[in-house]
């Protein structure tokens, strides 16, 4: 239980943070300080979302860079090394500064929600986790300024990456600034899984989460297991780059495909922590602008436990042509072709949800049919994949690249941005624009087809990957024209969603509680989110609970809308609630997150640089921060204590992680005596 | 908030106009130089009939699933805000079946594949089996015949009609040796020996090029496979056997004569061999043997004449991106224009 976990005054020392006062308790919820502070996982997830979208407009200009270089052939536009530095930055952006924050975004603002939970099991550890994002991002980017981006690929192949042949500090930057980047995975998924084993509202089982909960647990899982081997790999790298070790250095008996088993082992559930939660967030839009259920929830559940299982035995498919020999590689293809199975039933399983509706074409829901669509391409052209003796034509030219990008961008990206027009009005309130959101599909589906189709004929033409330029001899000229067309028109497409989040925000057209008539517990609360979630904690008789309070089926399963209850109000109206939501103790601001989060890239730029006094520094500070988040209570106790005034509902949750009335198990031992000396 | 708030005309208008667009640059198709799906030798041939039923059966599904999508769509609009739709929970059946078919479909797949797995990895055997020993470097190829005593960069003569086991490797980080139309692509490992196969039953000079990222020049670092008919292959074997013989006369008249002693005092002579020459035995840079035997050069980019050569000369770093600094790729060195014609009417006599 969270509580337990962050409480100090479970230890014998009665403390509280006037004793040992590193730094005044932050009071202010609002304003830059409030922000800077924040615990609340709906700000945090607020943070994630607009610092991935940041960073998406960097990887695309990044994107539009590479495609005006590769307009026409033997063009001059970038040299080699500045091409080289934009792909690498393109591809780790796009892959760890975007889409799996942005994912994270979606799972700490939604997950609580979704769950009945007021916040996630450790608040403070969620802060942190963004807090050592953002380092990582900027400590990447700060590379551009000081001498030169990463320039080794976003897989960084030994012995490539190696000081002999990369000496400059490029790669240094990436070996820190993608462990940095892990450690914030890791740590918000350890904060994931626990919020939503833990801290479920009353009644809500595991099969009765949203789909989207689900797939956030598995690839939250995916995450806690992938991230501590790619970790391994960068500490193994940065060893050799930085204290002259050789494990990845044939010279010296080290061996560089050991490099690219790690890579893959953690690079292929990577894919899946990149893909699922944009499954999630289409299996909840298209039951609602269906009127229909999702189409077989157990298959869908189990069929996204199969795929991140099946994720961890096939990592090699990136490694057909590299001679390992036909027993790995017979196996890897048929363990690669049977993953397109549980995907494959995940597909049939969106369209069995529609079939039969009633289909409304809402913006979220256009992008979650657009989804399926370019999904299934990505899928198919991935089973192609497997038949690996014909993967050594098609691995690393641009069949791969148009691949991946219809799995990612037509994939997660349409994923993710239709879970944006759908749940924008809980978080903010206020509805974006459909007439804008048409356009924005439009364009976004358009432009991706014409940027990334052409790449499956510019592959099987013989278009190797990662080249700066191209022969005229090579008559792939045309196609990338069109494909570069295509990017400038995803530009522009993202330049009319940036459009209608202004103009929606100036027009604010107020949400109700539940604009899209939708089935899960967010919905049933006002909109924007109040600080406190809920202000009685739901308790939860089916899946879709919120829709079979508002409807039921006749004799033949047709729909029937009940009447609406008299009670309503509780469960959304904004006096009752904020009535309700004055006794509800929520977890207080820290600074202690931002303080540990800074210490990463200051030991990072003095390992780079070989200042090592700076490290202590940065470790000191580290401490510090550690050394007051220890002492400091996860929440201020009130000026007048509410424990026993709090209505009986909230104590009986133990789902609410702030609620300090002595509700942790009585078995559990204070943190010093538990620890050997 | 009208249920009909899209225009379904409109949206097939733009995806008909996508799929024109598509359909354009598909037609960019004419006999490209590196198509996978024309194949020449035997052993991208087997590849090939593998991959097409393969991409068929894809295509097949993928017409499926935008056919049942677009029935969706056109079938199931919703007419009002209050349609009450049967809630179909899920059908088992269904279910199972379109899990145990795309199984069935795979493991028949699989079976095919394991197949070819174990063909494409059986090394090649009999006395007629030509050996060439492929090294990768930063960022240039280099062929050696061990059985015939001959070493040279970047094209690799093979005899029509014949198998070649390449045996391969490399001299700094991973490169993949990838002729498209002959055969599948192969990493060549530092560290590690890799076989491949490789055959053409007709003569042609078949373009390729690196494939596994391997640095700042991945871009220049090409090759070309030309099979020869056999009797022109015994012809080629027999003058890449010759060594050079370096030009004689007065240095003072004789540019190529000159071109000979600045070779060595220039210190080309480091990084280059150039059998029949004294002093010039470097093993960091392509053998220079027969270079004008060769029809491109630096990696199978340039064509090999006085034009790219005197460019190359001046500046290689210049001409491709290398860094020299890090003992990558050739430095300039600082050749003036007289000592670059007569370098050039050196290598001019390298036939």
């Amino acid at each position: 239980m969270a509580t337990v976990l962050e409480r100090p005054d479970a230890s014998p020392t009665p403390s509280s943070a006037t004793d040992v006062p590193l730094l005044k308790r932050p009071r202010s919820l609002d304003g830059f300080w409030g922000w800077l502070t924040t615990v609340d996982h709906k700000r945090i997830g607020i943070l994630y979302g607009g610092t991935s979208l940041i960073f998406f407009l960097l990887g695309g200009f990044e994107a539009l860079l590479i495609r005006t270089q590769l307009a026409q052939p033997d063009n001059h536009l970038l040299s080699a090394d500045a091409y080289n530095q934009v792909f690498t930055m393109h591809g780790t952006t796009m892959i760890f500064l975007v889409v799996m924050p942005l994912s994270a975004a979606f799972f700490n603002y939604l997950t609580p929600l979704m769950i009945g939970a007021r916040d996630v099991a450790f608040p403070r550890l969620n802060a942190l986790s963004y807090w050592i994002f953002l380092m990582g991002g900027l400590f990447l980017y700060s590379s551009f300024l000081l001498g030169g981006a990463p320039d080794g690929g976003w897989f960084g192949y030994a012995p490539n990456t190696s000081i002999t042949f990369s000496p400059g500090h490029n790669i240094d930057f990436w070996v820190f600034g993608l462990q940095i980047l892990g450690i914030a995975s890791t740590v918000g998924a350890v904060n994931l899984i626990t919020t939503v084993l833990n801290l479920r509202a009353p009644g809500m089982t595991l099969m009765r989460m949203p789909i989207f909960v689900w797939m956030t647990l598995v690839a939250n899982f995916l995450l806690l297991f992938a991230m501590p081997v790619i970790t391994v790999a960068l500490f193994l790298l940065m060893f050799d780059r930085q204290f002259g070790a050789n494990f990845f250095n044939p010279g010296m008996g080290g061996d560089p495909v050991l490099w690219q088993h790690l890579f893959w082992l953690f690079g292929h559930p990577e894919v899946y922590i990149l893909i699922l939660p944009a499954m999630g967030i289409v299996s909840e839009i298209l039951p609602v602008f269906s009127r229909k259920p999702l189409f077989g929830y157990p298959v869908m559940v189990f069929s996204g436990i199969a795929i991140g299982f099946m994720g961890w035995g096939v990592w090699a498919h990136h490694m057909f042509a590299v001679g390992l020999g036909p027993v790995a590689v017979s196996a890897f293809s048929i363990s690669t072709m049977f993953i397109a199975v549980p995907t494959g039933v995940k597909i049939f399983n969106w369209i069995g949800t529609m079939w039969g509706g009633s289909l409304r074409f809402r913006t979220p829901m256009l992008f979650a049919i657009g989804f399926i669509a370019m999904f299934t391409i990505g899928g198919l052209s991935g089973v192609t994949h497997s038949i690996s003796p014909h993967d050594r034509q098609q691995t690393d030219t641009y069949y791969i690249v148009a691949h991946f990008h219809y799995v990612l961008f037509g994939g997660s990206m349409f994923g993710l941005m239709g879970g944006f027009y759908y749940w924008w009005p809980k978080v903010f309130g206020y509805m974006l624009s459909e007439k804008i959101g048409r356009w924005h599909f439009w364009t976004w589906l358009i432009g991706f087809n014409l940027a990334f189709a052409p790449m499956h004929w510019m592959g099987l033409q013989g278009m190797p990957r990662r080249i700066y330029t191209y022969p005229k001899d090579l008559g792939l000229s045309l196609p990338n024209l069109v494909s570069t067309i295509g990017a400038f028109t995803i530009a522009v497409s993202t330049l009319i969603f940036i459009t209608n989040i202004v103009t929606s925000h100036r027009k604010k057209t107020p949400a109700p509680n539940d604009p899209w008539d939708a089935r899960t517990l967010e919905w049933t609360i006002p909109s924007p989110t109040p600080h406190y979630n809920f202000a009685e904690v739901p308790i939860v008789h089916s899946v879709d609970d919120f829709w079979h309070r508002k409807y039921t089926e006749d004799e033949n399963g047709r729909l029937v809308a009940l009447p609406k209850p008299p009670t309503e109000a509780s469960t959304g109206g904004l006096s009752d609630t904020e009535e309700s939501g004055h006794g509800i103790h929520l977890p207080s601001p820290s600074f202690y997150p931002l303080i540990v989060a800074v210490g990463f890239p200051i030991i990072a730029y003095s390992m780079i640089y070989k200042i090592y006094p700076v490290a202590v520094i940065g470790g000191l500070v580290m401490l510090a921060g550690f050394y007051g988040w220890t002492l400091e209570p996860s929440a201020e106790p009130e000026p007048e204590h509410h424990a026993v005034e709090e209505p009986a509902e909230l104590v009986a949750a133990a789902a609410v992680p702030a609620l300090e009335a002595g509700n942790e198990p009585a078995a559990e031992p204070p943190a010093e005596e538990g620890g050997d000396q | 908030m009208s249920p009909r708030n899209t225009r379904p005309r409109k949206g097939a208008f733009f995806l008909l106009l996508t799929l024109v667009a598509l359909v354009a640059s598909g037609c960019a198709r004419g006999k490209l130089p590196q198509d996978t799906l024309s194949p020449v030798g035997p052993e991208a041939i087997k590849l090939d009939h593998l991959f097409k039923p393969v991409f068929a059966v894809a295509v097949v599904v993928f017409v499926l699933v935008n056919t049942l999508i677009i029935t969706c769509i056109v079938r199931f609009r919703a007419k009002s805000d209050d349609d009450a739709p049967v809630q179909v929970h899920g059908n088992a059946k269904l279910e199972i079946g379109w899990t145990v078919v795309p199984a069935a479909i795979l493991l028949v797949i699989g079976v095919f594949t394991v197949f070819s797995v174990l063909d494409v990895n059986k090394r090649a055997s009999g006395s007629d089996v030509l050996t060439v020993k492929v090294v990768g470097h930063q960022w240039w190829w280099e062929y050696d015949y061990p059985d015939l005593g001959i070493t040279t960069a970047n094209e690799l003569h093979i005899p029509t009609g014949r198998m070649v086991q390449l045996e391969m490797t490399s001299a700094d980080v991973i490169h993949s040796f990838w002729p498209p139309k002959l055969a599948g692509k192969l990493d060549v490992v530092p560290g590690r020996v890799n076989y491949m196969k490789l055959s053409a039953t007709e003569p042609g000079d078949f373009s390729g090029q690196c494939a596994e990222y391997c640095g700042l020049s991945h871009a220049n670092m090409r090759l070309r496979v030309i099979a020869d008919s056999p009797s022109d292959f015994d012809a080629w074997v027999a003058n890449q056997q010759k060594p050079s013989v370096p030009p004689t006369g007065d240095a003072t008249v004789d540019d190529a004569v000159a071109g000979s002693e600045l070779f060595v005092a220039r210190g080309c002579s480091g990084c280059h061999t150039i059998n029949g020459l004294a002093g010039a035995a470097g093993k960091v840079g392509p053998n220079l043997t027969h270079l004008q035997t060769r029809s491109h050069f630096a990696g199978a980019i340039f064509p090999l004449d006085e034009k790219s050569l005197r460019r190359w000369l001046r500046d290689p770093p210049g001409m491709k991106p290398m860094n020299p600094d890090n003992g990558q790729g050739m430095p300039n060195l600082g050749l003036s224009e007289a000592d670059i014609t007569k370098l050039i009417a050196y290598l001019e006599t390298l036939k």
